[in-house]
């Protein structure tokens, strides 16, 4: 009897190609028309400006506009359509797959009582309009998208790292920058404070919470076995008092003997 | 008025008491250890909770003071950011000598859960620690028991000469 044939020749390649993640199914698009208040508002804006898409998405407009045009979309939101408010803007990055930050716009309307959004799309070396004279809100969070993500946004008037300090290398909050930081950010407060030189004396970051080093200089790992700095870990349990045994300077010590425990309140 | 009652039998009859000037310094020292305010993230909420009337700090002579020059111990009570760090050290910096440091909570420890860019792996990079307090957060007996040892400490330190310099990290 012979084994089934199974060709093992590509099999690591293979698991590294399928997808091993779980992909979250995408919220159902409906289209424009489906809702009174934005089929009326997505016809005004079809008159004025080229639109790429549009769709609702759990009841709310998304329409997919021409970076170019984002200031004169919002402005035609805010003044003509009724949408005072921009609650959130920030960008996602796409860098990987098509070399492309989306941004989105999220407004509200009080009194349709509508959120819409409003997404484009750039390319990394390009930049992106300010629209900070249009929603005061737009001002921090620019800044904020530009710190973390590095969108570059014109015409803003006060362009500069809202979160991270201001000699910090790289940009967070894309797919690309590792959690535990590059070489910069790990070394980031001992270059800052010390001096690169400083390097050596001070160490890397021990970045492993799970670690345990059983052979550690003060014998941590073992609770109630701790020994001084330099000395060798032993077996010998450390007895920690708060008082010493021949007591303190002008301070009686406490004896548990003396002491009495009431079972009931006086 | 309150009479102060003097037991002659005592001490040759004279109310006072025999110590060498060191241990009188130290415990001049060891209780009236000024903190400075120094609260990071959650942890200050239990070091606000040790200071005020349940556990008070004051009966140990802990007050905190909201100014470095004026400070003798500092409580690092939170996550410190890779941004802030140089502020600590400026403070540190400031405090006049003795000076000492307690490192509150897990993430001021070693940086507990926040394994991430933006967090200082433990304040001991950019200060000496004299007292590390672990727990998140800390209860307040526990900050309580760590200033404790930290008077037994200076108990055992020399008054008069100038602190040795302490191992960074």
């Amino acid at each position: 009897m012979m084994r089934e044939y199974k060709d093992r020749k590509n099999v690591q390649k293979k698991s590294y190609y399928t997808d091993r993640f779980y992909v979250v199914p995408s919220i159902p698009k409906e289209s424009v028309e489906s809702d009174e208040i934005f089929a009326e508002d997505f016809k005004k804006l079809k008159e004025h400006f080229k639109i790429k898409e549009a769709y609702i998405q759990r009841g709310q407009l998304v329409v997919i506009i021409n970076p170019e045009d984002n200031k004169e979309v919002l402005k035609f939101f805010r003044d003509e359509l009724d949408y005072p408010f921009l609650s959130e803007l920030s960008a996602n990055d796409y860098l990987a797959k098509d070399g492309e930050f989306e941004i989105f716009y999220q407004l509200l309307s009080l009194n349709k009582r509508k959120r819409a959004r409003v997404k484009c799309r750039i390319k990394e070396s390009s930049a992106i309009e300010s629209v900070y004279t249009i929603y005061k809100s737009a001002d921090w969070a620019e800044r904020e998208m530009f710190d973390l993500m590095g969108v570059n946004v014109n015409n803003h008037y006060n362009l500069k790292r809202l979160i991270m300090p201001d000699d910090w290398e790289g940009h967070p909050l894309r797919k690309t920058y590792p959690l535990q930081g590059d070489e910069a950010a790990q070394w980031y407060e001992v270059d800052k404070i010390f001096g690169k030189e400083y390097r050596d004396i001070i160490g890397p970051e021990q970045r492993d919470p799970a670690r345990v080093d059983r052979k550690d200089t003060k014998n941590f790992v073992r609770i109630g076995h701790e020994v001084p700095y330099g000395e060798k870990p032993s077996d010998k349990k450390t007895h920690t008092d708060y008082q010493e045994e021949d007591g303190v300077f002008f301070i009686d010590e406490f004896k548990k003997s003396n002491s009495k425990v009431l079972n009931t309140r006086r | 008025m309150a009479q102060h009652k003097v037991n002659y039998l005592q001490d040759s009859g004279l109310p006072i008491a025999l110590t060498t000037v060191d241990k009188l310094v130290q415990w001049g020292r060891s209780n009236s250890l000024w903190a400075l305010t120094y609260g990071l993230a959650c942890c200050a909420i239990e070091m606000m909770a040790s200071g005020a009337s349940r556990y008070d700090f004051d009966r140990f002579g802990t007050i905190f003071r909201a100014s470095p020059r004026q400070a003798e111990v500092m409580i690092i009570a939170g996550t410190l950011t890779k941004k802030h760090a140089e502020f600590t050290r400026r403070l540190y910096d400031q405090m006049a000598e003795p000076k000492w440091v307690i490192s509150m909570g897990s993430c001021a420890n070693t940086g507990g859960m926040f394994n991430t860019y933006s967090t200082v792996q433990g304040v001991d990079r950019i200060i000496p620690v004299d007292i590390y307090l672990p727990g998140c957060a800390p209860r307040p007996e526990t900050l309580q028991y760590a200033v404790m040892m930290l008077q037994k400490k200076i108990r055992k330190e020399s008054a008069f000469q100038k602190q040795k310099p302490k191992r960074l990290v």
